[in-house]
């Protein structure tokens, strides 16, 4: 089993006979009958993995077993460690996706969240020329991506396992600054201790991928649960001003395009970019029908190899992006310094005046805002752009709006469903979609993160739909929803 | 006692002159970061390394505003974390000379952990901590390095923090290189510059700073030429321990413990502790000469190399794992890698 025949699954490695020897200790069992009832433990493995609730299986072992407390007693007593070890492990985490719609004639693979970003990020190094440095720390559940791209050193690529998250997204930087695409990844907690550091990239204005694999929140939370609820710290979470770009995977194959555009605009624009996944997508598995290489987009990198100012270097002069020039360590006469200070625009010396820190605010915020420029307009998954009922998401809630939206029609019911990747700027016709609805509605695994972003942005009265339970939307949830306002 | 001058590399073609930026130095009249950024300005022109491939990074604090003022390329980071970022751009660029310039309160309170952590990684990079034994950009409350019962702005009635002995904490972090300098003996701190920048693996040079607005004196003792020859041991390689101002005093081992002798009183020099740089063991005991000099029988602070080991830096392997890699498996086949091990096709 361990040759590599099993490379194509996610394999678990579970020491059962061990794990319920420990956990019979001292029932009065011989060896022999404890090992005969391995089985209940895998069994309260697998209700974890799917979510199931043990009643049902306690009671029929009640029944079962009425006239031996013991057999009873040990079996119930397995059944809920087999439970609890899915849940304290932070090894397992297999969930489920169902592709809803028809697929498409052509060649597919299975793929995984978390491995579809480290293979995007490994494209992305290809398409761009520059080689990628991975500097993270493990966390539940964005480990999976070091543990996939650290098997791709032929390609190139860096990893580097810091001491703290802190260590991880500076050490990116660093790579950053030397010419290479630095990339950091974590969930949650460790987003918000690479904070700081986020600020420093904005200020500095190099490129730098920071993921968030969200999971349930607050502080540790649930960590093998999923959860959409850091959306606002993507868009808030750093002091000052400190706008980023940010990207919202929707599915396990998407990561890779999301990956892949995450490093696009971070090289292009010279920006810290976030890209959102979650729990349920980066475990979560989908059939994907593969890109070639030939198809992929191609990422310009440029390193600024003269001076660009007469007989000086200005390091925070603008291109038409507003971008700034990425000169590295080791070209001759472009020696400069960058720090976390405020800058003077163009020669990027320290300055505290008034008035250039509101026009270098006011720059920072352009830049991210120009990047609406390079990005597609907001497509319709399905049916119209105006109508009765819009049904708007980002993320992994993709598979259960689709999935709602398409028997909501079928009922004949006026509704179109939108999904939005671009969560920071967002396309330039997203407030024109949203004006051509009667109502809105924005399903979304928290309390109503993305809804305030469309309020507050295009005043509309759109409303919410919440589930904050570790757990994905049903299309049912959706589809209830979706005839209580509009029938 | 002489030192024993490391002979200069071949020129790089510029000279202290070009390493001065346009930038007005910030730092307050007096303060001791002017000799050392001066000796830095000095001593990295003979290094034979290109200007270009030259990264000062820093963290926060004074001493940290100085890749401003070298006219290298440079990073002011943030707070602690000058050895994090340092940590990326040295993997990934092995070949540029880096310098981290950082204080006690930046490296060894904010940042105290990327600093152990890079020092048992032991990329190729020095680091100069700035110790002033205070907080001065925050206008004065003590620091991890500060001695206890300091009256400062934050401890009215005195700290109670046991402070840090920043070479032994290195050398508990298994560091690869350890030294300690001064702002006030340029030529001492030159010289441990020069051997920092010659050792491959991480060059930590503790340099005692004088901060003359919030603790001026602080190492007055050390560094005062009245008090200098009888409160300092200057350690060199293969030389005893021999201290005083008429050099009348050695240390000599009784077994592990170190014994101060008067070699005036019929003691040998010949008896005395002879300094290898390259014994942990003995290395471990000088670092812990660290008394209080007010201290009734205290020892003389050391200055010089503690220790020196060769050791694996962290880049090397880095980046021969990728080529090993690399010759095993051949270059990376994109196209392979997105089609993955099994596929099938639909109709
Ligand atoms: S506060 Fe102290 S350390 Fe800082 S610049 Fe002034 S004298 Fe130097």
């Amino acid at each position: 089993m361990e040759n590599g025949s099993l490379d194509a699954f996610k394999v678990i490695k579970v020491d059962v006979t061990k794990l319920t020897r420990a956990a019979l200790e001292g029932s009065g069992l011989g060896t022999k009958e404890m090992d005969r009832s391995k089985n209940m433990f895998v069994l309260g493995l697998c209700y974890w993995m799917y979510n199931r609730e043990l009643k049902n299986s306690i009671k029929f072992l009640e029944e079962k077993f009425a006239k031996a407390p013991n057999i009873l007693d040990s079996n119930v007593k397995l059944l809920k460690a087999g439970y609890a070890y899915g849940e304290t492990t932070e090894a397992i985490e297999t969930r489920y996706q169902i592709n809803p719609a028809p697929m498409k004639a052509g060649v597919y693979r299975n793929i995984m969240g978390n491995q579809a970003l480290a293979i995007g990020l490994v494209a992305a190094s290809k398409q761009s020329g520059l080689p990628i440095f991975y500097g993270t720390y493990p966390i539940t559940p964005a480990s999976d991506i070091l543990h996939e791209l650290s098997k791709h050193k032929n390609f190139g690529v860096r990893t580097f396992q810091a001491e703290d998250e802190i260590a991880a997204i500076c050490s990116a930087i660093g790579a950053s600054f030397g010419g290479c695409l630095g990339v950091t990844a974590s969930s949650g907690p460790g987003i918000a201790l690479k904070g700081e550091a986020m600020g420093l990239a904005v200020m500095l204005e190099l490129p730098l991928v920071i993921i968030n694999v969200q999971r349930g929140g607050p502080s540790t939370g649930l960590p093998t649960k999923t959860e959409q609820s850091d959306l606002l710290q993507a868009m808030h979470g750093r002091n000052g001003e400190a706008p980023l770009p940010i990207i919202a995977a929707c599915s396990p194959a998407d990561c890779f395009n999301a990956a892949l555009e995450a490093c696009r605009i971070a090289v292009e624009y010279m920006t810290p970019v976030m890209l959102l996944s979650d729990g349920y997508i980066a475990n979560g598995a989908e059939p994907w029908q593969f890109p070639q290489t030939a198809d992929l987009p191609k990422i310009t990198a440029t390193f600024i190899t003269e001076k660009n100012g007469g007989d000086k270097f200005l390091p925070y002069k603008r291109d038409e992006n507003l971008s700034r020039p990425w000169a590295i360590p080791g070209t001759k006469s472009l020696e400069h310094r960058i720090g976390g200070l405020e800058k003077e625009h163009e020669t990027g010396n320290i300055n505290y005046e008034n008035e250039n820190h509101q026009f270098m605010v006011r720059m920072r915020e352009a830049k991210v805002n120009k990047v609406a420029d390079s990005i597609p307009l907001q497509k319709m998954d399905n049916g119209n752009e105006k109508g009765k009922l819009l049904v708007i998401g980002w993320g992994s809630t993709y598979g259960a709006i689709k999935m709602a939206v398409i028997q909501a029609r079928a009922k004949g019911y006026d509704v179109s469903h939108a999904q939005v990747r671009y969560m920071n700027p967002f396309p330039k016709n997203l407030g024109e979609i949203l004006y051509g609805f009667e109502k809105i509605l924005v399903p979304e695994m928290n309390t109503g993160q993305f809804l305030s972003m469309l309020r507050s942005k295009y005043l509309v009265p759109a409303e919410g739909l919440n589930k904050i339970k570790g757990i994905p939307f049903s299309s049912v949830e959706i589809m209830e929803k979706i005839e209580s306002m509009i029938a | 006692m002489s030192t024993t001058i490391t002979p200069a590399a071949a020129p790089a073609g510029f000279t202290a002159k070009d390493l001065v930026t346009d930038q007005d130095i910030r730092w307050c009249p007096g303060c001791g970061d002017y000799s050392i950024l001066k000796q830095a300005q000095t001593v990295i022109p003979e290094l034979g390394i290109p200007r270009e491939n030259i990264v000062f990074i820093s963290g926060i604090g004074c001493s940290s505003r100085f890749p401003y003022y070298m006219e290298t390329f440079g990073m002011h980071s943030i707070h602690g974390r000058a050895t994090a970022v340092a940590s990326g751009l040295k993997a990934t660029r092995p070949e540029l000379s880096v310098w981290i310039i950082t204080g006690d309160g930046d490296a060894l309170s904010i940042g105290g952990n990327h600093f152990i952590h890079m020092l048992r990684r032991n990329f190729n990079v020095n680091v100069l901590l700035f110790n002033n034994q205070i907080y001065g950009l925050t206008k004065g409350q003590y620091s991890p390095t500060s001695e206890e019962g300091k009256i400062t702005k934050s401890t009215p009635y005195g700290s109670l923090d046991h402070p840090f002995n920043p070479i032994a904490l290195a050398m508990g972090a298994d560091g690869t290189y350890i030294a300690r300098s001064m702002d006030r003996d340029p030529v001492h701190l030159k010289d441990t510059l020069r051997k920092a920048n010659a050792h491959k693996g991480t060059s930590f040079v503790e340099i005692y700073q004088n901060c003359n607005v919030f603790n001026d004196g602080a190492f007055e003792i050390f560094t005062e030429k009245s008090s200098k020859k009888i409160e300092t041991l200057m350690v060199e390689n293969g030389k005893p321990f021999i201290f005083g101002a008429n050099n009348e005093k050695g240390i000599k081992l009784d077994g592990f413990k170190p014994v101060i002798v008067d070699l005036t009183d019929g003691n040998s020099a010949n008896d005395l502790w002879v300094h290898d740089e390259t014994d942990r063991v003995k290395a471990g005991i000088l670092s812990r000469f660290f008394d209080n000099p007010a201290k009734e029988g205290h020892f003389p602070r050391p200055f010089g190399v503690f220790y020196k080991e060769e050791r694996n830096c962290y880049e090397d392997d880095l980046n021969q794992q990728v080529a090993d890699v690399l010759a095993k498996r051949g270059e990376g086949n994109l196209d392979a890698l997105l089609r993955g091990r099994e596929v099938w096709e639909i109709k």
